[in-house]
Order: structure tokens, then C-alpha cells, then sequence
């Protein structure tokens, strides 16, 4: 049985990629019925019944499915503040050597902060509410997008903008017609990196006390009714979400960007 | 048209104070639908002064001029084709081809029109919806003449551009540049190292020393067209050529 399985290489490929997940719920069910307490490890029936049903109210605090678009919303706002700024900026930087010299040195210092960190000012500065949240999802995505345009705008070739002018354009027209499409996959790259990072980002920021929607204050608040199941099951809905959005990047870069592998 | 290069000389900073001579007191007359090669060794400044002619940089002392019009910035009667062709992955053969008459807002209708004459030109039909990538080295570096060629410049600046080239390429693109010469009569400045292929492109060569570049001889090559590379006079004007390049005076600086 062992030889025949593996004499398949793709057969193999997928029992090695299943053989984890399957340890793990098998694991966590043996041990949930060991345990027999569910405000420790809840049996994975009553985490499928919350994941089920996930239009059903929780606790008063709207349905798992409501709880996830809020914060997909904010997310969405954050981050589509966060590229607002963090392009054109790093194209100002990556074009501009006065530019580059007169940020530089404040984003090497702001860029190790981790955005979390910044959630004590963000309440004392704008009280709790989307800006907060924005605040602080901005910041998490702000860097990895500046950082990726800079390189992305590096990145494109000299012959190509000299070719440009060459041919008439202006300093408009190169921006463009030749940094900005040069510079798309890489900046493509620092949008999904962003976007990652935005979206741990919105789970804690909804952790903040004061905080009464999103899946990030769901299961902070399913803790305090002892409700486990909600826990993992908000848990689970967040990385499926994630790997979603990811995937959704993944898809558009292939599609669209496919000349930056096949050059060359 | 005559395009002219009066006393050029180019240094460069290094190191801050330090500076080196990379161009000294270039004097070249070019003449209308003339093929001019520039040869000369690696480092001798050669692809300098083309892009101080394409007006991509400055030269320290001295001018370019082309109808008595001084050059220090690109110019709509110069089109210049790189080594590395420069096409933009992003876009197809006829968008590239057509992008320089989009950038001056060209309408899409005529567009169309000049990208399918081009395209023929390249001897590329069929392929104008294909993207760069999809295309040989060689085919590349046709649709960077023909995109240089669109916009109708007067003088075409080629920097070493069958230098990537395969020689069976490089033989064949060189046959093709010199029937588009033709049909075209454009001017053209040809940078190159190969003595083969100055020889075989040339009304006349200009052969640099090496750094600090400066003039050592211009040669003009009296054969007929089309040329015969393998035949007793292409030889004799080829030895002639590598004898020069190794005497004292165009060896040493």
C-alpha cells in the first residue's frame, strides 16, 4: 500500500499536503473528547455549527458574515488611504533624489514601528472609531507599498525612459506611459504584502477597548461569554479570508504582469 | 541636412575632484543619407558621444549641431536604438511600434495605419498583436528600428544594436538596416567594434582611439553595394582596417 502510493509522485505530493490537516483535526478531536471541556477545546462539531451558519446573530453582536464585512470594509479604506499615499510618494522618491533625501530619513525611523504599537496614540489623538482603525491599518500597509514603489521605480530600466524622451515625451508622459507601467508588478507586489499586513492589522486594532463591531471584537467578545467555538470559528473565517484576498492578487499579477518573468 | 560635431570633448567626475577625459576634440561632418560607423575598442567613449548627440547628455566642451541648430536635449530629428532594443515588455509590437506617435497624440486610426506599413517594413506581418517576449533577439531588435523609424526622424543614432546578436543574425539584420537604408535615405550614425561589420555597413568610418576617444583616421569605403564579404577586395579593405586600428596612432592616445 505504502510503495503503490508512493510510487506516484503526485499521489504522493497530495498525501504528504493533507497529511498534516488530518493529524491535526483527528488530534483535536480525540483530544476535545479527552479534554471534555469546551471553554478549553470545543469539539470540532460545534465550531462547523457556528461556521454553518454564519448569517445567524452571535450573542447580540451581529452574524459571523456581518462581523467579516465590517472589517473587510475598513480594511479596504485603510489600505486604499495607505497605496493614496504611499505611491506617489514613492514615486517622488524613486524620480526624485531631493525627494528621496527629504523623507528618508523619517521612514527609516517610522518603518520599524509596529503599527500596533501606535494604538494608544491613535486613541488618545482620534478617540475609537474608523479613524483609529484606518490609522492604524494605514500603517501597516503604508510601508511595505512605499518600500515596493521605490524599488519598482529603481527598478526601471534606463534605456526605457531614455527611449521615451527620445521619441518626445515629457516628463508627464514618461511617468505614465513608462515608470508607472515598468513599475506595476513590483508596486502590485507591495499592494498584496500591504494588503496582508493591513488585514492583522484591522483584527487587533478591533480588539481596542471600545470597540463594538468586526470580527476582530467578535472573538474578543466570545471570549468573555466563554463561547470557544466562536473563537476558532472567527479564527478560522479570518485565514480563509486572507488566503481569498491573497489568492485575488495572486491571480490579477499573473494575468497582468506576466512579461515580468517571461523578459528575458 | 548635415549634422555636425565641433571640438567635443567629454571628462567625467570621479571620485569627486578627480575627473577623466573620456572624449577629446571630436570634429566629425556628417552629410545628408550618409551610413557613418564609429568604431572603435570597448571604453573608448563611443556610445558617450552618440548620446551626446542623441542629446541624452552634455559634452564638457564643444557642440553638436544639426541644420546649424545646437543639440543639449533630445531632438524629433534624431531617433536612437539601443543595444538592449528597450521595447516595452508591456506593450505589443504595434503598440511599440506606434508609441512614439502616440506620445505626440497621433489619432488611433492612423496609428493603425503606420504600424501596419512598419511592421511590413520589419518584415514582421502577422506578428503586430505578439509581445515582446514572444519574439527572438533578432525580431526585437527590428521592431526597435521600425518604432525609431515611425516617428520619421532625419537621423537614426544606432549604439552597437547587433551586438547581442548571433553572427548568422547580425549578417541578415545588417543586409535588412541596409535596404531600409534605402528606402528610407535616412543619415545614419552606426556605433560598433566589429571591423567586419563597419566595413560592410560604412559610406565612411570614423575610427577612435581608445580612451580618451579622439579621431585617429576617417575612412571612406569606395565599394559598390551590395557588398560581398567574402570577396578579395572586402578582405583587403578589412586587413587595411585591422592594420590601422593596431598602428601607434590609433592604438595609443
Amino acid at each position: 500500500m505504502y510503495r503503490i502510493l508512493f510510487k506516484n509522485p503526485l499521489w504522493k505530493k497530495w498525501f504528504l499536503r493533507f497529511l498534516l490537516p488530518v493529524g491535526i483535526i483527528v488530534g483535536w478531536e480525540i483530544l476535545a473528547v479527552v479534554l471534555d471541556n469546551p471553554f478549553i477545546l470545543p469539539s470540532i462539531e460545534s465550531v462547523l455549527e457556528v461556521l454553518l451558519h454564519p448569517f445567524t446573530d452571535i450573542l447580540g453582536n451581529g452574524s459571523l458574515f456581518d462581523n467579516a464585512m465590517i472589517s473587510l470594509g475598513r480594511v479596504i479604506v485603510g489600505f486604499l488611504v495607505a497605496a493614496a499615499l504611499a505611491i506617489p510618494l514613492g514615486i517622488g522618491m524613486g524620480r526624485s533624489e531631493s525627494v528621496f533625501e527629504l523623507f528618508d530619513s523619517v521612514m527609516q525611523l517610522l518603518r520599524p514601528i509596529p503599527p500596533l504599537a501606535w494604538v494608544p496614540l491613535a486613541l488618545a489623538w482620534f478617540k475609537i472609531g474608523l479613524v483609529s482603525m484606518v490609522f492604524i491599518i494605514g500603517l501597516g500597509a503604508f510601508f511595505p507599498i512605499l518600500l515596493n514603489t521605490l524599488d519598482g521605480v529603481k527598478g526601471v530600466k534606463k534605456t526605457w525612459v531614455e527611449a521615451a524622451e527620445i521619441l518626445g515625451a515629457r516628463e508627464r508622459q514618461v511617468l505614465s506611459q513608462v515608470i508607472l507601467p515598468g513599475a506595476a508588478p513590483t508596486i502590485w507586489t507591495g499592494m498584496r504584502v500591504g494588503f496582508g499586513i493591513a488585514w492583522m492589522c484591522v483584527v487587533a486594532a478591533e480588539m481596542m477597548p471600545g470597540t463594538n463591531s468586526g470580527i476582530g471584537y467578535l472573538i474578543m467578545s466570545s471570549y468573555n461569554w466563554g463561547q470557544v467555538q466562536v473563537i476558532i470559528a472567527g479564527i478560522i473565517v479570518i485565514g480563509l479570508i486572507g488566503i481569498v484576498i491573497d489568492y485575488g492578487f495572486k491571480f490579477v499579477d499573473q494575468r497582468s504582469f506576466k512579461w515580468r518573468e517571461l523578459e528575458r | 541636412m548635415t549634422l555636425i560635431i565641433d571640438h567635443l570633448s567629454k571628462q567625467f567626475a570621479k571620485n569627486g575632484q578627480e575627473t577623466v577625459d573620456s572624449l577629446t576634440d571630436i570634429n566629425v561632418r556628417i552629410n545628408d543619407g550618409e551610413f557613418i560607423c564609429i568604431l572603435g575598442p570597448s571604453g573608448c567613449g563611443k556610445t558617450t558621444l552618440l548620446r551626446i548627440v542623441a542629446g541624452l547628455e552634455n559634452p564638457t566642451t564643444g557642440k553638436v549641431l544639426i541644420d546649424e541648430v545646437m543639440i543639449d536635449s533630445p531632438n524629433p530629428k534624431l531617433g536612437m536604438i539601443f543595444q538592449d532594443y528597450s521595447l516595452y515588455p508591456w506593450r505589443t509590437v504595434n503598440e511599440n511600434i506606434v508609441f512614439g506617435l502616440e506620445l505626440r497624440g497621433v489619432g488611433k486610426e492612423q496609428r493603425a495605419k503606420v504600424a501596419q506599413e512598419y511592421l511590413e517594413l520589419a518584415g514582421l506581418s502577422g506578428f503586430g498583436n505578439s509581445y515582446p517576449y514572444e519574439l527572438s533577439g533578432g525580431m526585437r531588435q527590428r521592431v526597435a528600428v521600425v518604432r525609431a523609424l515611425a516617428v520619421d526622424p532625419t537621423v537614426l543614432l544606432m549604439d552597437e544594436p547587433f551586438g547581442a546578436l548571433d553572427a548568422q543574425t547580425r549578417n541578415k539584420l545588417q543586409h535588412d538596416l541596409l535596404e531600409i537604408w534605402d528606402k528610407t535615405k535616412k543619415t545614419i550614425l552606426f556605433v560598433t567594434h566589429s571591423v567586419d561589420e563597419a566595413v560592410f555597413l560604412a559610406d565612411r568610418i570614423v575610427v577612435l582611439t581608445p580612451r580618451p576617444g579622439h579621431v585617429c583616421e576617417v575612412l571612406p569605403i569606395e565599394l559598390g553595394r551590395p557588398r560581398d564579404r567574402t570577396s578579395v577586395e572586402f578582405a583587403k579593405i578589412r586587413r587595411y582596417v585591422l592594420d590601422l586600428i593596431n598602428q601607434p596612432k590609433c592604438s595609443f592616445s
